[in-house]
C-alpha cells in the first residue's frame, strides 16, 4: 500500500515530464516549477507571458507543482529521474539542501558569468540576497518572492480595549493582550503563525543572538544549534504562562491559523508580510501591521529580521542554450519597473535597491505603509552573524522537531528549558545526519 | 464436474497470467526490492552521494525510542479505529436489516462516506473540529470544553480516530449487512417463537453467525488503519502535536520526503512490510479457517 503513494507520484511525474519534455522546435523551452497559488500564480503566469512576448528564442513554461515542500520533492524526484526543470522555486528553508547538492544545481552567479548576461550583484538588497549567497557573497539562487515576519494589528480591537498605541515591545504586547482579553477577545489575545519561525528564528535574529553556531549555518554544515539561551527560554516561559488563560493561544506550526486574525478572533498576530493579500481581501475591520516586538532589556535590540519566501534555483545538467534563456529570464526579472510591478501586485518585497527607491519615490508607501514594514525590518541594521540568514539542513523536519518540543511546553508537559534543550539535542542529531550525507 | 481447467499448450497458462505477473512485478516487487536496497544505503536527497552502510539505518531505528513509540501508537490507533468503526457499523447494519420504509435510501446514504477520499475526510473533519473554524469546536467551547487539538495530543488522536472510523463505517456496514442477510430467517424466527427477545436473539444467534465476517473485517480494518489513515493525518494534524498522531506510515513519509532521510525511511518501509506480511499470514492461517460455519 505504501508503494502505491510513491508510484502514483512517480507515474504522475513521469507523465508530466513526458508531456513537458516534448521537443522544442525553434524556441528553447524553459521549464519553471513553482508553488504559487491564487493571485501570486497570476503574477507568475503573467511574468512568463511577458517574457515570452518580449523575445522569440525562448519560451518559459511555468508549472504549478503544489505546496513548497511538494514542489521541492517533485524537483528532487525529477532530478533523480533525469528530468529536472530548468528553474525551480524553492522555499527559504530548503536552501541548505539545495546548496549541498553541488552538481544538481547551477549557482546563479556562475550562470550569469558563463552566459555573459548583465548582472550586478550589488544591485540587489543585501538583506535579501545574503540569505541565498555564500559567505563570499556569491549568489547561489535568485530571490523571487521574499517576505519577512511582521505583527498584524486589528485597530478596531485596540480601540475597543482602549489601547492608544500599537505595542512596540514584547512586554507591551503581553499587557495589551491582557487588556484585549478583558475587552472580549477571550480565546486569543495574541498569537503567531509559524511557531518556530516567529518564536525561535526571527526572535533570535531580531535580538542578535545565535540560533546556531557558524553564523546560523551559513559558514558550514558543521553548525550546532544554540537557541536554548536565556532569551529564548524567557520568551517561551512567558508564552507558557500566557497560554494558560489564552492571553496567548497557540496557532499551529504553519500558517493555517492565520484565519484567526482575519476572522477577528486574534487581534494581534505575528506572521509573514505575505499575509497582506488575504488581510486586504478578508478582514472586515481596520488593520495595519507593525515591526515585530522586541525585549527592551536586550542591548541594541532590535537588530534586523530575516527573510522568508522563496528563491529560484537553476538546476544542473541543462544545455548551454537553455542556460542562456534562463539567464535572460533572470535579467528580465531584475528590471526595475518589473520589480516594482511584482511588489505592488503581490505584496512581496522588491529585491533590487532601485525598485525599492522607485516605489518609495512614487509615494507608494504613503498610502500603504504596511508594505514597507518588512523592508524596514530587514534593513533596520546591517546584518550580523546572527541575522544574515539561516542555513540548516533538513530544515523542514527540524522545524517539526522544534515545534513538537514547543507544543509539549505549551501543553504544560515540559518546562521551557527542558523543551528547548531537547529541541537543540534532537535537532543536532539531525544536523549531524545531514552532514554525513551532504558533505562528501 | 472437473474442477481443473485443461490446457493444451504448456505455455498458454503462463502466457495468460503474464500480464498480471508483470503488473505485480513492476508495481509491487520492484519497488519492494528498491526499498530493501535503499534501506542499506546512506544517500542525500538528490542521490548524488551514496554509501553502503549495511544495517546502520536499522540499528539507528531500533535504538530510537521514538520509533517504538510510533509502533505502539499505530497499534493503539488501529485497535481504536477498528473497534469504533466495527461496533458502529454493526449497530447500523442491525438497524438497517429489517423492513423499513425507504431503507434503500438510508443504505445508500450510509455507503456514501466510503467513496470519499481520505484527505477529503480530513478536510471535512477539520472544518467541523478545527479550534478556530470548526462548527462543533465552537459548540464544544461554548459548553466549556477546552477543545484544542493543536496542543492536546489526546484530543488530536481522538479527532483522527473519529475521522478514520467514520470513513470506514460504510465499508463495514456493507459487509455486515450482507452477512446479516445471509443468516437464514428461519433460525431467527424459530428463536422468536421460543420466546427469545431481540437482544438475546442478536447475541446468541446473529452475532456468532456473523463471526467470520467480523474476523475478516477486523483484519481489513487494521490494515486500513495502518495505511489509509495517512491522508487523514496529513490533512488534520500532520503527525502533531508533539508526535501524538504520528503513525508508522506517516513517519515513513515525514522522514523520507520531508526529512530527506531516504535510508531510514526505506528501512521503516521494510519493517512495515514485515508487519503487513505477518498480518496477512495471520488472516490466511487463522481467519480463513474460521470462515467455515
Amino acid at each position: 500500500m505504501m508503494f502505491r503513494f510513491s508510484l502514483t507520484a512517480l507515474a504522475a511525474s513521469v507523465a508530466t515530464t513526458l508531456v513537458l519534455a516534448s521537443p522544442a522546435q525553434a524556441v528553447t523551452e524553459i521549464q519553471w516549477w513553482h508553488a504559487m497559488t491564487g493571485g501570486n500564480n497570476d503574477v507568475v503566469v503573467k511574468l512568463a507571458n511577458d517574457f515570452n512576448a518580449s523575445q522569440s528564442d525562448y519560451k518559459v513554461v511555468p508549472t504549478y507543482k503544489g505546496s513548497y515542500p511538494d514542489t521541492m520533492n517533485a524537483g528532487i524526484a525529477a532530478f533523480r529521474a533525469g528530468n529536472a526543470p530548468a528553474i525551480m522555486q524553492v522555499f527559504e528553508v530548503g536552501t541548505a539542501t539545495m546548496m549541498a547538492a553541488t552538481g544538481a544545481v547551477k549557482p546563479v552567479y556562475k550562470l550569469m558569468q558563463e552566459t555573459g548576461e548583465k548582472f550586478d550583484p550589488n544591485a540587489y538588497l543585501p538583506a535579501i540576497t545574503g540569505y541565498y549567497s555564500t559567505s563570499k557573497g556569491e549568489m547561489l539562487s535568485f530571490p523571487f518572492n521574499s517576505s519577512s515576519m511582521v505583527m498584524w494589528i486589528n485597530l478596531d480591537a485596540l480601540k475597543k480595549a482602549d489601547i492608544a498605541e500599537i505595542p512596540k515591545t514584547w512586554p507591551e504586547v503581553f499587557d495589551d493582550a491582557r487588556k484585549l482579553k478583558a475587552a472580549g477577545y477571550a480565546t486569543c489575545g495574541f498569537s503567531t503563525a509559524w511557531v518556530t519561525w516567529a518564536n525561535l528564528e526571527q526572535l533570535s535574529a531580531w535580538h542578535n543572538v545565535p540560533l546556531a553556531s557558524k553564523a546560523n549555518g551559513l559558514d558550514g554544515f558543521d553548525t550546532k544549534l544554540e537557541f536554548n539561551g536565556p532569551l529564548q527560554i524567557k520568551h517561551l516561559e512567558k508564552l507558557i504562562e500566557l497560554q494558560k488563560d489564552k492571553t496567548y493561544d497557540y496557532s499551529g506550526r504553519t500558517n493555517t491559523g492565520e484565519g484567526r486574525f482575519t476572522s477577528g478572533e486574534c487581534p494581534i498576530f505575528l506572521t509573514s508580510s505575505g499575509f497582506f493579500g488575504n488581510v486586504k481581501n478578508q478582514a472586515k475591520f481596520n488593520w495595519t501591521n507593525a515591526p515585530m516586538p522586541y525585549y527592551p532589556d536586550v542591548k541594541d535590540a532590535p537588530q534586523n529580521s530575516i527573510i522568508g519566501g522563496a528563491s529560484l534555483w537553476v538546476m544542473g545538467g541543462k544545455t548551454p542554450e537553455e542556460y542562456k534563456g534562463v539567464a535572460k529570464f533572470l535579467a528580465f526579472l531584475s528590471d526595475t519597473d518589473r520589480q516594482v510591478a511584482i511588489h505592488k501586485a503581490s505584496g512581496y518585497l522588491p529585491i533590487t535597491k532601485a525598485a525599492y527607491e522607485k516605489a518609495k519615490a512614487e509615494g507608494f508607501y504613503k498610502d500603504q505603509p504596511y508594505l514597507e514594514t518588512p523592508i524596514k525590518e530587514l534593513t533596520n541594521k546591517p546584518p550580523t552573524e546572527n541575522s544574515r540568514g539561516l542555513r540548516l539542513g533538513n530544515m523542514v523536519q527540524l522545524r517539526d522537531v522544534w515545534a513538537e518540543e514547543i507544543e509539549q511546553a505549551l501543553a504544560g508537559k515540559k518546562t521551557a528549558k527542558e523543551a528547548l534543550d531537547a529541541a537543540v539535542t534532537r535537532g543536532n542529531t539531525m544536523l549531524r545526519q545531514f552532514e554525513k550525507t551532504a558533505v562528501r | 464436474m472437473q474442477k481443473n481447467a485443461v490446457f493444451q499448450s504448456k505455455f498458454l497458462p503462463y502466457l495468460l497470467v503474464l500480464p498480471q505477473l508483470a503488473v505485480v512485478l513492476v508495481f509491487f516487487y520492484w519497488p519492494a526490492v528498491q526499498a530493501v536496497i535503499q534501506s542499506f544505503l546512506l544517500q542525500d536527497a538528490f542521490g548524488l552521494s551514496t554509501v553502503f552502510v549495511w544495517f546502520e539505518n536499522y540499528k539507528e531505528l531500533l535504538a530510537d525510542p521514538d520509533y517504538f513509540a510510533a509502533i505502539l501508537r499505530t497499534f493503539a490507533f488501529s485497535f481504536a479505529i477498528a473497534l469504533a468503526s466495527l461496533s458502529l457499523a454493526l449497530l447500523l447494519a442491525a438497524m438497517a436489516d429489517r423492513p423499513l420504509r425507504g431503507s434503500m435510501f438510508y443504505r445508500t446514504l450510509l455507503i456514501w462516506p466510503y467513496a470519499v477520499a481520505p484527505p477529503v475526510v480530513g478536510v471535512l473533519w477539520v472544518f467541523m473540529l478545527n479550534p478556530s473554524l470548526g462548527v462543533i469546536a465552537h459548540g464544544l467551547r461554548n459548553l466549556g470544553v477546552d477543545w484544542n487539538p493543536l496542543l492536546d495530543g489526546n484530543q488530536a488522536a481522538t479527532l483522527i480516530i473519529l475521522a478514520a472510523a467514520w470513513k470506514q463505517i460504510s465499508y463495514n456496514f456493507l459487509f455486515f449487512l450482507a452477512g446479516l442477510q445471509a443468516i437464514p430467517s428461519s433460525v431467527i424466527e424459530a428463536a422468536a417463537i421460543d420466546g427469545a427477545r431481540p437482544m438475546r436473539r442478536f447475541w446468541t444467534i446473529v452475532f456468532p453467525l456473523l463471526s467470520p465476517t467480523i474476523f475478516f473485517l477486523i483484519v481489513v480494518n487494521i490494515v486500513y488503519a495502518f495505511f489509509e489513515t495517512f491522508g487523514i493525518i496529513d490533512t488534520i494534524t500532520r503527525g502533531g502535536p508533539a508526535k501524538a498522531t504520528e503513525t508508522l506510515v506517516y513517519k515513513v513519509y515525514s522522514d523520507g520526503l520531508l526529512g530527506g532521510n531516504l535510508g531510514s525511511s526505506a528501512a521503516q518501509s521494510v519493517i512495515l512490510m514485515g508487519i503487513v506480511i505477518a498480518l496477512t499470514a495471520f488472516q490466511f492461517r487463522f481467519v480463513e479457517r474460521k470462515v467455515n460455519y
